[in-house]
């Protein structure tokens, strides 16, 4: 069991949490074509363990909130690019929906906790 | 019927695809089997068959008789032994007594396959859950104990009795039961594993038949 979960983790994948602004570059397939596609945003948390890991990333696009799951092993996502690490004290930042503007923004983590 | 394996149901995982989807499935142990027996149409037996043995038992635990039945094969006590009808018409190769099928002998990736094994039991249940129905009354408006009631089993002085196989509540699962069409996901050979798309009846540990719907072009 654990052998074959093991065979569907990717490695690449950067170290990265609640608060840290990330850019997901996606794998799309148009036709017979196939594009990268970008996704930035603030990371709202991850849940979930090995396979089944997923995390949810929120921007604002056109003045309208755009919350986006990806799995975290999912072979469709090339790279996770980590753009900023934020300085939260909580696990999941689900109260960003309500806050917009200025409120809405994160404190960049100065130094590194680990 | 057709060839197939026995197999352990190990329990359920995701795995993704090559377009990237994410798909249930469950893991069975299935193998190595031993052919305990092979039986031939124009044999004493009369008709074409091939038994399998699956997971080692203890000789104590065997009886004399199911001890020589293993010895004549060439092989040890077997836990598990089931007989696959017309186990020919959907594989290739010759089958002979003592041979030993891995489950990449039998199975393909892609391929459709049906799972046999015994539903987990629930115990007694009521009519909701054994049967699907719908429940009669509502919550409120002056009613009490009807959410979840059969609703009526019988009519008036004609016929005033019960007909008999009306759906009531009783003893649910620990059945027999087969899936249908489940698709063959992948195969790990080092592990003995396959992984079948979807849920298969059972508890984990439990025992399951995999059968395999018709020979490959």
């Amino acid at each position: 069991m654990s052998v074959i979960e093991a065979t569907q983790l990717q490695d690449d994948r950067p170290d990265f949490d609640a608060g840290d602004t990330v850019n997901v570059h996606l794998r799309v397939v148009e036709g017979d074509k196939e594009r990268i596609q970008q996704f930035e945003g603030v990371c709202l948390g991850r849940r979930g363990s090995g396979p089944n890991e997923t995390f949810t990333v929120r921007k604002i696009s056109g003045g309208i909130g755009v919350e986006r799951i990806f799995p975290v092993h999912s072979p469709r996502i090339a790279k996770i690019e980590v753009k900023r690490r934020g300085k939260v004290r909580r696990s999941k930042l689900f109260f960003l929906r309500d806050r917009s503007g200025k409120s809405a923004r994160i404190k960049e983590r100065m130094r590194e906790l680990e | 019927m057709s060839s197939g394996l026995i197999g352990k149901k190990v329990g359920m995982t995701s795995v993704f695809d090559d377009e990237g989807n994410n798909i249930a499935c469950t893991v069975i142990e299935a193998g190595p089997n031993v052919v305990t027996q092979v039986k031939e149409e124009d044999g004493a037996d009369g008709y074409a068959a091939v038994q399998l043995g699956f997971d080692t038992k203890k000789e104590k635990n065997t009886t004399k008789a199911m001890q020589g039945h293993f010895t004549h094969a060439g092989a040890d006590p077997k836990r598990v032994v089931k007989e696959f009808r017309d186990f020919h018409e959907t594989f290739d190769d010759e089958v002979r007594l003592g041979d030993v099928l891995h489950v990449e002998d039998v199975f393909v990736e892609g391929e459709i396959v049906d799972v046999v094994g015994v539903s987990k039991g629930k115990g007694f249940q009521g009519v909701m859950k054994r049967h699907g129905f719908g429940g009669v009354g509502m919550a409120t408006h002056g009613q009490s104990d009807r959410q979840r009631a059969p609703g009526s089993v019988g009519a008036s002085a004609d016929p005033s009795r019960v007909f008999k196989g009306t759906r009531m509540g009783g003893r649910t699962g620990g059945e027999r039961t087969k899936i249908q069409n489940l698709e063959v996901v992948r195969i790990l050979p080092d592990q003995n594993a396959i992984l079948i798309k979807g849920s298969v009846p059972g508890p984990k540990s439990g025992y399951v038949e995999i059968y395999r719907k018709k020979a490959l072009e």
